[in-house]
């Protein structure tokens, strides 16, 4: 019987532990604002947070999450309203949006850890994330415009 | 379109006479009605309904309909604007529903660039048929002139007096009055648009931004189990043997099911192969990798990338169809002068949507129900209905958001899977394809060998142009035996191309597919403007001339292009009326000398590493110039610093929404020129995923890229697709500026720099 705190609440799993927590989140929690795009890492769409740090639940096993505390996409604010998603509507950044609460929560790591970042250190930072849209030059906008509201 | 009043009429098949449905709305708990509205909408049981796609309650909300699928072009939120403008609604009191599949919404193939240009008038009748009928109501209630009645923001108010009345409270009144003829609407003066042409935001952006928005992927349903399928490696081949003994060993697995392979031609049938039914997703996948097939591979298990892109190439050298024709280029080449010629490739391209192809199905006393992030539900009613042998009307698509479309979700292969493997397990089946999936079962973007041949004055004039192309067809999709390519294809870039030159000639050569083909974002204008846009560059360059000024040299005065007299029987003009949407070389001269002025053209000296480079194309009736600039390091690595996206798209609905298009398909065009390739070896694609199927990221993407508008007042055209055509030829003449190489084979991750 695994252990995981996600979004503040204590749940069980005791399936096979070799499972990813993506699909623990998604097809027994209902927890679908986490995507799969790849199941391999490669490509941020299902970021979520492990212990504050941005990780892959596609490649992350339900055993590497037992007593840890998970924060995803649902639990990152109360009411929609973290500076990143506030910026992010305002930049209209979303097109078919598949890709963007990934790219918010991995954002959303990135700026705890870094409060002034450089073009530079958020194309580092977000380039394990991928949209295919193309929405980029406006994700980076919106990351500045809430850096600036956090600092 | 026409539009007749529908309160007055069964709507879409109801069991309810419309006026029993009316009274019903009103007596009956909403629940009782719940099933009858999903499959309605609420637009469809308002009080008052001037058009299929839309109604008004006398709460005051409006409903309007969006039969056209949301992939990220923000249809779903721009054409009920255009509703609402005419209506002079209240946005706030506008509700968005998504039509299901039928055919009574006319053309719900969300493709081609289309939405707009298919049913801007529609929209705008509706609104004002329902604006109309509005003030007609206050009009009798007052006993006053129509005319002196004006409808604003959700209310009508009798001017002379003052009095006003809600739309809400005129609801039930409009809804008992004929819906006026569309020859006798009168629309809003553009001075009183309030939506149209103004920034506006996207319906679904809080519920994205928050993880609420319901893909595809998302959808559930009680008792539903998961699919996942193992599809025969080779195109056409089919499963010889089967075991899957250890499969259903897997903790989660349910069961396994085979799926006919398709009777050529392929069509938008399953491929076939073996699934694996389970409790979640990832026993599914889990379960998949324990099955023992042996396969039989058939015809393409011998066919090989590097063996096919050689012969595609010998055959560009080769005469073909001719598919245009002007002057007589074998004449100007047996003059003499200058010649240049050169070979062009693109491989095949992967869709590669964010979300997989993904299908939730549910097979019940012979009907199915499915959940679907389609770009096409009457193909969806169409598909499922052929592969079960029901009636497509015994199909109800819902229409779910996408994760990305770029043409992949038109074909619904992927929900005829789900449908099969429903019936045959009895329970509603969510079957998901993996990344690995995705790549390896696309309809790809076609390969193309390219020739081109142009000869030169002694002034650097070209006097002749020789375009060959040689493709596997789309049309190899229905009839298994094509060799050619058809209109669809020679009218993006091939048998258009927009320069004034005495003698030219368009050739299409024979090519077979080996694997299934299908249409990307801007479809055969990536292969042949790039091709041709690149090598109008090389012309310029033999020239010793300005690129952007021989290019608008070779495109010459502004005129309206006649096709017919150039041997073009058939130009396809996207589909839309050549009187209406003429092919306007002015207007084409007008991007590219904006994109000039824009991008500070001709002012800094390339070389050294720094580039800037140019290409303008028409496609999806609009006009498009892209100025992309490189930066080419020592290692050869090549960034995107900055690009210049102008286009004239005629009249525009929902301008950021059209700068975003554009902002993305710089990026779309990024990952084109830089890393896209699906190659093949004995017939099993190569590529599996994001490592070896590279799209572009963040520090790969340009930059920045700036998106011009030209202020237009011509009939709206394409917006999603006609950014990327001109973006992959700009990029790569800029490396060329910077580097002085010339790269002919996409995609430029496989050429040295430095």
């Amino acid at each position: 019987m695994i252990k995981v705190k996600i979004n503040g609440r204590e749940r069980t799993f005791d399936g096979d532990p070799e499972m990813p927590l993506l699909w623990f989140l998604r097809d027994e929690l209902d927890m679908t604002g986490t995507k799969f795009g790849c199941g391999a890492g490669l490509c941020g769409a299902c970021t979520v947070h492990r212990n504050g740090e941005a990780i892959r639940s596609c490649t992350t096993a339900m055993k590497d999450v037992a007593g840890k505390t998970i924060t995803t996409v649902e639990g990152l604010s109360a009411n929609g309203d973290h500076p990143l998603q506030k910026a992010w509507m305002q930049a209209n950044v979303p097109q078919c949006g598949y890709c963007q609460t990934g790219q918010i929560m991995h954002a959303a790591a990135f700026l705890k850890k870094n409060h002034h970042p450089t073009d530079d250190e958020i194309d580092a930072a977000m380039s394990g994330n991928i949209c295919r849209c193309g929405t980029y030059q406006r994700i980076r906008a919106a990351i500045k415009t809430a850096a600036k509201e956090m600092a | 379109m026409s539009i007749e009043n529908v309160s007055r009429r069964n709507f879409l098949g109801g069991v309810f006479s419309a006026g029993a449905l009316v009274l019903a709305a009103r007596i009956l708990p909403e629940e009782a009605l719940a099933d009858t509205n999903e499959y309605h909408g609420k637009a469809a049981s308002a009080a008052l309904r001037p058009s299929i796609y839309l109604g008004v309650e006398p709460d005051g909300t409006v409903y309007i309909v969006t039969h056209r699928s949301e992939m990220g072009t923000g249809i779903r939120t721009t054409l009920p604007l255009v509703a609402a403008d005419e209506l002079d609604a209240d946005w706030s009191k506008v509700k968005i529903e998504q039509g299901i599949g039928d055919k009574r919404y006319g053309d719900q193939n969300t493709d081609g660039s289309k939405s707009i240009r298919g049913f801007f008038v529609a929209f705008r009748e509706a609104g004002a048929s329902a604006r109309t009928m509005l003030v007609q109501a206050a009009a009798a209630q007052w006993g006053v002139s129509a005319s002196e009645c004006k409808a604003q923001l959700h209310v009508v108010t009798h001017t002379p007096s003052g009095r006003k009345l809600s739309y809400g409270e005129l609801a039930q009144a409009a809804g008992k009055l004929p819906v006026p003829k569309p020859e006798a609407l009168q629309f809003k003066p553009k001075s009183e648009w309030r939506y149209i042409g103004k920034e506006s935001q996207i319906a679904d952006l809080a519920d994205i931004c928050t993880g609420k928005a319901v893909f595809g992927m998302d959808v559930k349903r009680p008792g539903m189990l998961y699919a996942s399928v193992e599809r025969p490696p080779v195109m056409g081949g089919s499963v010889q043997s089967m075991d899957d003994k250890a499969a259903l060993q897997v903790r989660g697995v349910k069961q396994t099911a085979s799926i006919d392979p398709f009777k050529p031609p392929y069509t938008f049938q399953p491929l076939g192969g073996v699934a694996v039914i389970a409790d979640s997703t990832w026993a599914a996948f889990q379960g998949r990798k324990k099955l023992k097939i042996e396969w039989n591979n058939g015809a393409n298990a011998s066919h090989d990338s590097e063996q096919y892109k050689k012969e595609l190439l010998e055959t560009a050298r080769k005469p073909g169809k001719v598919v245009r024709n002007i002057g007589d280029v074998d004449a100007a080449f047996a003059k003499g002068g200058k010649i240049v010629d050169a070979e062009y490739y693109v491989p095949l391209l992967a869709h590669a949507t964010m979300e997989p192809p993904v299908a939730l199905a549910e097979f019940r006393d012979g009907k199915v129900e499915a959940w679907v992030p389609t770009q096409n539900p009457q193909a969806v009613q169409d598909t499922v209905a052929g592969a079960l042998g029901i009636k497509p009307e015994d199909v109800t698509c819902h229409v779910t958001l996408l994760g990305g479309g770029f043409g992949r979700k038109s074909k619904p292969d992927y929900v005829a899977e789900a449908a099969i493997l429903s019936k045959k397990t009895g329970k509603p089946i969510k079957l998901v394809w993996s990344r690995e999936d995705d790549l390896r079962f696309d309809y790809y973007h076609a390969v193309a060998g390219m020739y081109h041949k142009a000869a030169m004055d002694d002034k650097g004039k070209t006097t002749a142009w020789l375009h060959r192309s040689v493709f596997p067809s789309i049309s190899s999709m229905n009839d298994a035996s094509s060799m050619y390519g058809f209109n669809v294809e020679y009218g993006m870039g091939l048998n258009d191309m927009p320069f004034d030159i005495p003698n030219h000639r368009a050739e299409n050569g024979p090519a077979k597919a080996h694997v299934r083909i299908g249409w990307l974002r801007s479809v055969a204008n990536i292969y042949h403007v790039f091709s041709g846009l690149s090598f109008a560059d090389e012309l310029a360059h033999a020239a010793g001339r300005d690129p952007l000024e021989y290019q608008l040299e070779l495109i010459g005065n502004g005129r309206i292009i006649d096709f017919k007299s150039q041997g073009v029987a058939d130009y396809w003009n996207y589909g839309e009326s050549y009187e209406k949407f003429p092919f306007d070389t002015a207007r084409l001269r007008k991007v590219l000398e904006i994109a000039g002025e824009k991008s500070g053209w001709g002012k800094r000296k390339p070389g050294n590493g720094w580039g800037i480079g140019v290409a303008a194309s028409r496609s999806f009736t609009s006009y498009v110039a892209s100025v992309v600039e490189v930066e080419v390091d020592k290692n050869g690595k090549i960034h995107i610093p900055r690009t210049w996206q102008v286009a004239d798209v005629g009249m525009v609905i929902n301008p950021d929404r059209v700068r975003s298009q554009f902002e993305g398909a710089a990026v779309m065009g990024a990952s084109i020129a830089l890393s896209g390739e699906i190659s093949l070896s004995d017939g099993r694609v190569k590529q599996s995923n994001f490592n070896t199927y590279p799209v572009a990221r963040m520090n790969q993407a340009p930059l920045r890229t700036d998106v011009h508008i030209v202020e237009s007042s011509a009939l709206p055209g394409g917006v999603g697709e006609p950014g990327v055509p001109p973006f992959v030829p700009a990029f790569a003449n800029a490396v060329f500026a910077a580097t002085g190489k010339r790269v002919r084979e996409l995609p430029f991750s496989k050429h040295k720099l430095v």
